[in-house]
C-alpha cells in the first residue's frame, strides 16, 4: 500500500530472502565492499548525517553513539548486536532476522569497519527457535564466502562474528544487562558512567546497537544520507519499522516512513478494528511507553517528536491496540505482572515499586481495592521515575501512572462495584468472540 | 562439591529429583564431539566465563534439562567457582532445572496475546491436558508453562511448542497441534 516505504522491508517477498543467493541477487553485500573502500571516519560520518536514530527503544543518534568510541584503545573494541527483542508488543526484530539476516550482517560489516571493531557477539534472545537458526546459516555462508573472519571480503581487515544465545530475562534487552550477561553473569544491569562505548563488554570500548538500526546501515551507505532523509521528518529522518498487534484486521511488520499519521497505520495499513469495533486507547511504542487515549492516538503522527508531544514515546515501535471491549483494569495488570516478574532486584525502588504496582492493580482488578489506591499508585510511580540504575523501574511506572490518569473512571468503577464491570461481559467472552470473527 | 548453601529440600527441585543420569550410574561428561565444540567455544570469548550460557544450552539440548552436577562441571569448565554457575542458572528462566515432559508447551499470557483470548485458549489447554502452568502430564509428554511476550504477537494468542511458534490458535486449532504432537510420538513409539 502506498503508505509503506520498504527500504529494510525491500527483500521480506523474494523467495528464500534468508539465503546469501537470494541477497546477492539482490544487489547484497556490494555496499559493504564500497564502505571497506572508504575511510571509516566518512562512513560514521555518512550514518551522523543521516540522523538515524536508535530502533531498540531511546532513540539516542546511533553516529553520534560511534562516535564517542575512543579512536585509540589499548583494549579491543566490541560490537554488540541487541537481538534480544523482549519489550511486549515487539517483534520487528524478528522478521528481520528471520527474513534478512544477510542485510544485517552487512549492517556489522560496515558498522565494525566504521569503528574499528574486529569482534562482533550478536545477542539473541534464547525463545527465537526459526530466527536464530536462519541467522546462524547466514554467519555461515558468509564465512564460507570471506565475508567474515580474517580479510574479510579480500581486504586486510578482520571481523569475527559469534551469536550467542540468551536464556529469558527481559532485563538482557538493556545494553549494560546484555553486556554482563554476555560475559557469563547474571545480567544485572551497570551502574553509568562509564558508557558502554568508553567501557563495555570484558572492558573494552563498546557499541551497542539494535538489530534494524543496524539494517538500516547498508541502505543508507549505499544510497547516501540525503536520499535518507528525504523519508520521514526534519527531526525523525528516515523508515521505522511497526510491529502492530491486538484486535486489528491485519496485524503485522510495517514500514513506513517516520512521521506518518497514527491513523493511517492503523485504519488503512492493518485494516482498522475487528467486528467493525472502535480503538478505545493506544500503546505506540511497546509495552513500556504511557498509553494514549484514542483521541490523543487518531491526532498523533509516528515520529519521536509528535509522540513526545503527544505525553508518550516511539519506543521499539511495538503498538499494542486496544479495542473498546478491553478493560483498561485488567490490561494494565497483565503489564504490571510483567515488570515485577523481570525487574531484576538490584534497586529498592525498582524491586519494591514494581511489586507494590502489581498487588494493588490485581486487586483494584479483582474488586477488592479502596478508593485510595489508585493516588497511592501515583505516588508510587512518582518515586520509581529516575532513581535507579536502568530504565526498567520507569518503564513500569510510566504505564501505570498513564493508564491510571487516563482510564481513571474505569478503575472507580471497579472500586464502586467491588468486581470488574467488564466481566458481565466477561472479557473472556469477548476474546473468544473475538477469534470466532477471525 | 557443595560449596553453595542449600536450600529447603521441599522446595529445591534439584534435591527432589536426584539426577537420572548418576541413577543410570552415568557420570555426566561431554562428549568428544562436545568438548570440540567447548574448544571452538572458548576460542570465540576472551574470558573463559563468557563460555557459561553457551555450554549452559549444550548441556540443556542434549538432556533437556540441567542437571546439578552439570552446573558444577560447567562452572570447573569455565574457571569460576560452582556457586557463580548456579547463581547464572537460576537468574534466566529458560534453564531447566528439572527435568520436564517430552514437548514444552508456552503459552504467552501477556498484553497482546491476552487482547487475542489467550486466557481462554490456557483454559482449552488446561481442560485437554488436565494439567496447569508449571506441571507436566502424566504421560510424559507435555510440560506447561505460562510465559510472557514471545515476540510473535501477529500471531496471537501464541503457543511455542519447543523452539516453534503456533498461532493465532484457537480450541480447535489447539486439539490438531495437540493430536499431531500425540500421533507422532505414538508413531515412534514413545507412548
Ligand atoms: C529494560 C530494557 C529492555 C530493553 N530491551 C531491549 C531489546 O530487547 N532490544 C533492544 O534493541 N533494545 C532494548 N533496550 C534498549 C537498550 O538498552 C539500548 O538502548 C539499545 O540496544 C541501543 O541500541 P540502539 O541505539 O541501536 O537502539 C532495552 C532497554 C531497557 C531499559
Ligand atoms: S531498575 Fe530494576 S531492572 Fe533496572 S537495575 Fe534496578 S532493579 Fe534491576
Ligand atoms: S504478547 Fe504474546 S507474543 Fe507478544
Amino acid at each position: 500500500m502506498a503508505a509503506e516505504v520498504k527500504l529494510l522491508s525491500r527483500n521480506f517477498g523474494s523467495p528464500e530472502s534468508w539465503t546469501l543467493s537470494s541477497y546477492e541477487r539482490a544487489g547484497g553485500y556490494r555496499t559493504a565492499v564500497k564502505a571497506l573502500r572508504m575511510d571509516p571516519a566518512a562512513v560514521t560520518e555518512e550514518v551522523k548525517q543521516s540522523g538515524l536514530r536508535g530502533r531498540g527503544g531511546a532513540g539516542f543518534p546511533t553516529g553520534m553513539k560511534w562516535g564517542f568510541v575512543p579512536k585509540d584503545s589499548n583494549s579491543p573494541k566490541y560490537l554488540c548486536v541487541n537481538a534480544d527483542e523482549s519489550e511486549p508488543g515487539t517483534f520487528k526484530d524478528r522478521y528481520l532476522l528471520e527474513l534478512d539476516p544477510h542485510q544485517l550482517i552487512e549492517g556489522i560489516v560496515i558498522t565494525s569497519w566504521a569503528v574499528g571493531i574486529h569482534r562482533a557477539y550478536i545477542y539473541v534472545r534464547g525463545e527465537f527457535g526459526l530466527p536464530y537458526h536462519r541467522l546462524q546459516a547466514a554467519v555461515d555462508e558468509a564465512y564460507a564466502k570471506g565475508y567474515l573472519g580474517p580479510r574479510s571480503f579480500g581486504t586486510a581487515f578482520d571481523l569475527d562474528v559469534t551469536i550467542h544465545r540468551g536464556a529469558g530475562a527481559y532485563i538482557c534487552g538493556e545494553e549494560t544487562g546484555l553486556i554482563e550477561s554476555l560475559e557469563g553473569k547474571p545480567g544485572r544491569p551497570r551502574i553509568k558512567p562509564p558508557f558502554p562505548a568508553v567501557v563495555g563488554v570484558f572492558g573494552g570500548p563498546t557499541v551497542v546497537n539494535n538489530v534494524e538500526t543496524l539494517s538500516a546501515v547498508p541502505w543508507i551507505i549505499e544510497n547516501g544520507a540525503a536520499a535518507y532523509r528525504s523519508y520521514g521528518t526534519e527531526k525523525s529522518p528516515g523508515t521505522k519499522l511497526f510491529s502492530v498487534s491486538g484486535p486489528v484486521a491485519r496485524p503485522g511488520v510495517y514500514e513506513v516512513p517516520l512521521g506518518l499519521p497514527l491513523k493511517t497505520l492503523v485504519y488503512d495499513l492493518c485494516g482498522g478494528i475487528r467486528g467493525g469495533k472502535a480503538m478505545k486507547a493506544n500503546i505506540p511504542g511497546g509495552s513500556s511507553v504511557p498509553v494514549l487515549t484514542r483521541e490523543e492516538a487518531e491526532g498523533a503522527d509516528l515520529d519521536y517528536e509528535s509522540l513526545a508531544a503527544a505525553g508518550t514515546m516511539l519506543g521499539s515501535g511495538g503498538m499494542i491496540v486496544i479495542d473498546e471491549e478491553t478493560c483498561m483494569v485488567r490490561a494494565l495488570s497483565t503489564l504490571m505482572k510483567f515488570y515485577a516478574h523481570e525487574s531484576c532486584g538490584q534497586c529498592t525502588p525498582c524491586r519494591e515499586g514494581t511489586g507494590w504496582l502489581r498487588g494493588l492493580v490485581a486487586r483494584l482488578e479483582a474488586g477488592g481495592g479502596s478508593p485510595a489506591d489508585m493516588d497511592k499508585i501515583l505516588s508510587i510511580t512518582n518515586r520509581m521515575i529516575g532513581t535507579t540504575i536502568c530504565v526498567l523501574s520507569d518503564a513500569a511506572a510510566m504505564p501505570a501512572a498513564s493508564f491510571v490518569t487516563k482510564f481513571r473512571g474505569e478503575f472507580e468503577r471497579h472500586v464502586g462495584a467491588g468486581r470488574c464491570p467488564f466481566r458481565s461481559d466477561p472479557l473472556l467472552a469477548g476474546a473468544a468472540r473475538r477469534q470466532d470473527h477471525a | 562439591m557443595q560449596p553453595f548453601e542449600r536450600s529447603d529440600p521441599a522446595h529445591d527441585p534439584t534435591l527432589r529429583d536426584p539426577c537420572p543420569l548418576r541413577r543410570l550410574g552415568h557420570p555426566l561428561a561431554f562428549s568428544a564431539e562436545e568438548e570440540d565444540r567447548i574448544e571452538r567455544l572458548l576460542s570465540r570469548y576472551p574470558t573463559r566465563e563468557a563460555a557459561i550460557l553457551p555450554m549452559l544450552w549444550m548441556i540443556q539440548d542434549r538432556h533437556g534439562w540441567i542437571p546439578e552436577e552439570a552446573v558444577s562441571l560447567v562452572a570447573e569448565r569455565c574457571g569460576v567457582p560452582p556457586s557463580h554457575a548456579y547463581g547464572v542458572v537460576s537468574f534466566y528462566t529458560m534453564f531447566r532445572r528439572e527435568p520436564g515432559g517430552r514437548h514444552q508447551l508456552q503459552i504467552c499470557t501477556n498484553l497482546s496475546c491476552q487482547l487475542m483470548g489467550a486466557e481462554h485458549l490456557l483454559d482449552c489447554l488446561r481442560r485437554r491436558l488436565g494439567i496447569g502452568p508449571g506441571e507436566t502430564a502424566a504421560d510424559g509428554l507435555f510440560t506447561l508453562n505460562e510465559v510472557e511476550c514471545l515476540a510473535a504477537c501477529e500471531m496471537a494468542p501464541v503457543v511455542q511448542v519447543d523452539d516453534e511458534f503456533h498461532g493465532p490458535l484457537d480450541d480447535r486449532g489447539l486439539g490438531e497441534l495437540l493430536d499431531g504432537l500425540r500421533a507422532r510420538a505414538a508413531k515412534e513409539g514413545r507412548i
